[in-house]
């Protein structure tokens, strides 16, 4: 039954290999549609199947399938190799089952699209890389993976490479491509990094003996420089994949692709590829507090910061961006404070909810002739009733509000901040939560209710076909339902029980037993309030949208913005950081190559001294032509003066 | 007869043969001369199964006596260090020979005839088992490359062949003294023991003496040695010489310049520095890596700023020569052979960029990123042509490049002779800005709008022009998925290397902890 798991990338490439090389041979978008949905779809099959048969018969330890030795040289050897567990197979599923429906919306979205084929075989591609990301045994097939969902991600960023796109220093979609990929690979030289001391110190680059050696000797290794150097390499590059800060800047550029892209790419599968490379580690993570308190830290400034600043968007899909950013934040801060299993059932959810309202997104710019801007919208709800209410659950859903999947996870990893004891950490997650909530119905406001405020000469908004509003329909239904998935013990009072992390224990059991924190007592009284009090504080702030909003003038928030128009401009700025990073960095680098490199150094000196040699032979050439005279008397002379100094030169010897 | 000796002298009967043709008869000079060079892939290809992996040592050697009295003798063979170049060698020289079909429109019997010589160059450099004859091609190859850039390059061509000269021949000229003293040196012990007449070039022989030459006269040897091929990988500070040969070289002299000219250096160090000097070496592998990493990311960083797509392409060379170097002096296996296997990987990825830069060039006649724009709009397959080029020099895992950078890294993070990590660190980085400068050109040319009227109605991919890409692109990527093909041959000669450059190490280290 594992040995199947070889198909599930297998199936995705060879969509991408037949649409890539003949895909524009093939007239018919029906067909082009279908191979390339079709292998997800079966892919999906495949790893249900195999998860059915991992729950009736749970396998004491990962298995490995290997297919064949990739790099060999002198001792390094590395197989490419997968991996099947119980956090492979859940990532897999997510990325398979959500493929999927992204696939089938894209059939409407894309329709008559010019390089309607070339967007299939990218997002097979995307598939297949991202797989590996998940699936593979070793460090350098998940690089493997790593690196290709970012070329994916390339590829489509600029799929429409003719089409401008405002942003900070960013002109067209390719330099929004561009920024993506480049932040990236700043990560990733954390990651290849960490590779090397890993591989150095335990002569190996496979998950599972590095997990077993860890464990084997975690009282050695424990809170030492060198894991914690490794963790904080790991984390860096995951800081690039899933844009927390420092690396946060490309996402919101990253809008500037397809639709189905930001919803497939951008928000519920690869961003989420630096929680997995965590969870995955996790051993190493628990032996390194240090690494852990950075993450916990990183992840909620991260969400904070990128929920200030959706706010203030009025891109319908930017507010989305920002959003991704914030919950990736939630997402590390929970791995930060141990709690790995909460961390990857925010990821399913998220995946869910956001997946949806990327592709609600998606078919509003559709209905509304590609108009993205929120404030010239309104009132759409009579017009695209199936993306409305849809939208309308997704929206719940990541605000909190239970007993919609967000409520649940979101929930459980404010309590666990909670419970680590740290305050600060609960306070920064809860303010963000509360941000959240209200930029989330803002734009719901915006974009559904209200007065309509497009030009109804020129945009006539429609409900989207049926390929768009079924998957609009499936993935609405999970993120009503997806978080009773993973029931929180203090809701479940042990009759529901918690499925979700259940199910991940044996992933997680060795570095939680090395943090040394179980689940929490049987109190439950702080839990249950905490869940009150959260979710007050989102239907207030759901109610104070309302109100800023409902009425068509926005008297309330222009006043706001008037009056604290500081913090407005900070907002807007988003904060700065990209002004910051060419200040400090782009553009010193730029200038030194430029004017101290290459025109100074290359040019004036290294040439200077090659050039300057040769003048120098051709300008004593033209001085010692000069003897050459011909006059013979002039030569007598010569002679003369040699033989005076040569005596000269013996005598005085 | 040997099938090494045939691989050989083909291309100079090819050459030779060609001055009987009619100047005026082009269509028939063209292809004999692919034909010549094809037949040359076909044969090497034979060497393949005559190879045998598992031996570390020199193989399908021929020896024949030219000059006794010097002992320099005809002697050639391959072990797995330049059994993947000659393959290379032979490779390239039918894809450049196509692309010549499109850029070369003058003196075109001259220029077959030279390039076919340069082909006989290339090969006799990575077979020479005699220092004398390696000596021999390593010049001869300087007069077609010379002609080939100075009669059919570009505007400045002559400043770049002369400057180009100039460099190779001041770095051979120390490679000549330090041949001739040890050759004397050599000679003499064996004359000493009843043996020759006082010298030899026969580079089996002087392998087994050169490595017990005192450490103070050996380190004068591998300087000689080393900045003769130094100048010739480029290693930073000695690069300057190639962004003008490249970007004044016409396409073919381009391709083959930077696809296996260049790898002359790097195999010269790892055949003659670290085979015939290990103590040296290891005392030197520091100023070298240092030097290596700083061309790293000092290409980059130059590449970066480059207006001319050709320089900035020059530029990269630069900057990924250094992980050759970097590989190879770190005297690990691993690096070693990612050092092998990046010079390949180098010769096909950047090979190709220029090749597409070629063909932006024949149909546009200018190198000037800011002439381009939007090409993406009317040149969709050579799109993907050259962004496949452009991630395999960028190092994306599944191409090319990806096996040696890593290769490479992970040897010099291990190596027991540079005893820092910080070689490793600063070279990793120029993984960031090989991103930078290649995506930005890519999007700066292909990308955007096509405003430019002059671009408006470009002609896609000619069928010649696929049959360049399209072999280019197979290896890219076998070499990406499955490296294993390529790199056993080598895996051997590797370790033997490593094993015997460690052992003198080991042997040595009293003197080295003295100084």
């Amino acid at each position: 039954m594992y040995e199947l798991v070889k198909f599930i990338p297998f199936l995705p490439l060879l969509g991408f290999l037949i649409l890539g090389l003949f895909g524009s041979k093939i007239k018919n978008e029906k067909l082009i549609g279908t191979i390339a949905t079709s292998t997800v779809g079966i892919s999906f099959i495949i790893a249900v199947s195999i998860f059915m048969s991992m729950l009736n018969h749970t396998p004491e330890k990962p298995v490995i399938v290997n297919l064949f030795t990739w790099i060999e040289a002198g001792n390094f050897k590395i197989n490419l190799a997968y991996q099947v567990d119980q956090l492979s197979i859940l990532f897999t599923m997510i990325i398979t089952g959500i493929g999927s429906l992204i696939h089938i919306f894209s059939i409407g979205y894309m329709h008559g699209d010019k390089s309607f084929f070339r967007f299939f075989a990218y997002l097979n591609l995307f598939i297949f890389m991202m797989l590996n990301l998940v699936l593979g045994a070793n460090f350098l097939v998940t690089f493997l993976g790593w690196e290709g969902v970012g070329l994916a991600s390339y590829l489509l960023i600029g799929f429409w490479y003719d089409k401008k796109f405002p942003g900070y220093r960013i002109t067209w979609t390719g330099d929004a491509a561009n920024k993506a990929f480049i932040m990236n690979r700043i990560g990733d030289l954390g990651l290849l990094l960490a590779m090397f001391l890993i591989y150095l110190n335990f002569g190996t680059l496979d998950y599972q003996l590095i997990k077993e050696t860890l464990v084997a000797s975690s009282g050695t290794l424990a809170g030492g420089g060198l894991i914690t150097a490794i963790a904080l390499l790991i984390f860096l590059g995951c800081t690039g994949k899933s844009a927390q800060i420092p690396l946060s800047g490309w996402l919101p550029d990253a809008m500037a692709g397809p639709t189905p892209v930001s919803s497939l790419i951008h928000a519920a599968t690869m961003v989420t590829a630096g929680i997995f490379l965590i969870s995955r580690n996790s051993v190493i993570f628990a032996l390194s507090p240090t690494a852990l308190s950075v993450v916990a830290a990183i992840g909620a400034a991260t969400a904070l910061l990128a929920a200030s600043i959706g706010l203030v968007q009025n891109d319908i899909k930017k507010v989305l961006a920002y959003s991704t950013v914030s919950q990736l934040g939630f997402m590390f801060t929970a791995l930060g404070v141990g709690a790995f299993g909460a961390g990857v059932f925010h990821v399913m959810t998220h995946a869910f909810f956001k997946g949806l309202l990327f592709l609600g997104a998606g078919s509003v710019i559709h209905g509304m002739h590609h108009e993205q801007n929120i404030k010239k919208m309104g009132g759409l709800k009579k017009y695209m009733p199936i993306t409305y209410f849809t939208f309308l659950i997704g929206t719940l859903a990541i605000s909190g509000i239970p007993p919609f999947s967000g409520f649940f996870s979101k929930d459980e990893i404010l309590w666990k901040a909670y419970s680590d004891g740290n305050i600060v950490l609960w306070g920064t997650l809860a303010l963000a939560a509360l941000f959240t909530a209200f930029y989330m119905f803002r734009m719901f406001y915006l974009t559904f209710l209200g007065k309509e405020r497009f030009d109804h000469h020129h945009v006539h908004p429609h409900e989207s076909p049926a390929t768009m509003t079924f998957p609009l329909i499936v993935l609405a239904i999970a993120s009503a339902l997806g978080g009773f998935l993973g029931v929180p013990h203090a809701l479940g009072m042990g009759v529901i029980p918690n499925v979700f992390e259940h199910w991940l224990d044996p992933v997680f059991e060795d570095a939680i037993k090395i943090i040394g924190r179980g689940e929490g007592g049987a109190v439950h009284t702080s839990e249950y309030l905490l869940m009150i009090f959260s979710t007050v504080v989102a239907i207030g702030s759901i109610l104070l949208a309302k109100k800023f909003y409902s009425n068509s003038n926005w008297t309330t928030p222009k006043r706001l913005v008037k009056n604290f128009s500081f913090s407005y401009k900070i907002l807007d700025h988003k904060w700065y950081l990209d002004n910051l990073y060419y200040i400090g960095f782009v553009n010193p680098i730029f200038d030194a190559s430029q004017k101290l490199l290459w025109k100074f150094f290359d040019v004036k000196i290294i040439d200077g001294i090659v050039n300057g040699s040769a003048q120098l032979t051709n300008n004593i050439g033209e001085q010692t032509r000069k003897i050459q005279s011909g006059v013979v008397q002039n030569y007598a002379l010569l002679m003369l003066v040699g033989i005076v100094f040569i005596i000269a030169f013996m005598v005085f010897k | 007869m040997s099938i090494l000796l045939l691989v050989l002298f083909l291309p100079l009967v090819g050459s030779l043969s060609l001055l009987f043709f009619n100047r005026e008869n082009i269509k028939a000079i063209k292809g004999y001369s692919l034909v010549i060079s094809i037949i040359t892939f076909v044969i090497s290809l034979f060497l393949i199964p005559n190879f045998n992996s598992a031996n570390p040592g020199f193989q399908l050697v021929f020896d024949h006596s030219w000059i006794p009295s010097l002992d320099a003798g005809f002697r050639i063979g391959i072990d797995g260090m330049s059994f993947l170049l000659v393959l290379l060698s032979t490779f390239i020289t039918p894809i450049a020979i196509l692309s010549s079909y499109d850029s070369i429109h003058k003196k075109e019997k001259e220029y077959y005839f030279m390039l076919l010589l340069l082909q006989f160059g290339m090969i006799g450099v990575f077979v020479s088992l005699d220092l004398f004859l390696f000596y021999i091609f390593w010049e001869l190859i300087l007069i077609p490359m010379y002609f080939i850039i100075g009669i059919w390059g570009r505007k400045n061509r002559i400043y770049a062949t002369v400057k180009f000269f100039l460099f190779t021949v001041v770095g051979s000229l120390f490679m000549l003294v330090a041949i001739v003293w040890l050759g004397y040196h050599v000679g003499g012990i064996l004359k000493a023991q009843g043996i020759g007449h006082g010298f030899t070039s026969n580079f089996l022989v002087l392998k087994e003496y050169a490595s017990k030459i005192d450490l103070d006269t050996s380190r004068w040897l591998f300087l000689a040695f080393a900045l003769s091929f130094c100048i010739k990988v480029p290693l930073f500070p000695l690069h300057t010489w190639l962004p003008d040969a490249h970007t004044e070289a016409p396409t073919p002299g381009s391709v083959i310049l930077a696809a296996v000219l260049l790898k002359m250096g790097t195999y010269g160090l790892i055949r003659f520095n670290i085979e015939l000097f290990p103590n040296a070496s290891i005392e030197y592998a520091g100023v070298i890596s240092t030097l290596a990493v700083i061309g790293i990311i000092y290409g980059a960083l130059v590449a970066m700023v480059q207006t001319d797509i050709k320089r900035l392409v020059a530029y990269s060379s630069v900057s990924h020569l250094g992980f050759v170097v970097l590989g190879i002096f770190s005297m690990t296996a691993e690096g070693m052979q990612g050092a092998i296997i990046q010079m390949v990987s180098h010769g096909l990825s950047t090979g190709m960029l220029f090749l597409c830069v070629g063909v932006l060039y024949e149909r546009r006649h200018t190198r000037e990123i800011s002439e381009y724009g939007g090409i993406a709009k009317v040149m969709p397959i050579f799109t993907v042509f050259f962004a496949i080029a452009m991630f395999a020099s960028v190092g994306l895992p599944g191409l090319n490049g990806f096996v040696g950078e890593y290769l490479t890294l992970i040897g010099a993070f291990m190596s027991p002779v540079l005893h820092s990590f910080a070689y490793s660190i600063f070279a990793a980085s120029g993984v960031i800005f090989a991103a930078v400068y290649l995506l930005w050109m890519f999007q700066r040319v292909m990308y955007g709008t096509n405003d430019n009227v002059a671009n408006h109605n470009l002609k896609d991919l000619t069928k010649n022009e696929y049959f360049m890409l399209i072999p280019l692109v197979i290896f890219i990527v076998w070499i990406g998925v499955y490296p294993k093909t390529f790199m056993s041959f080598s895996e051997n000669s590797s370790r033997a290397l490593v094993n015997k450059v460690m052992k003198a190490e080991i042997y040595k280290m009293p003197t080295l902890e003295k100084k």
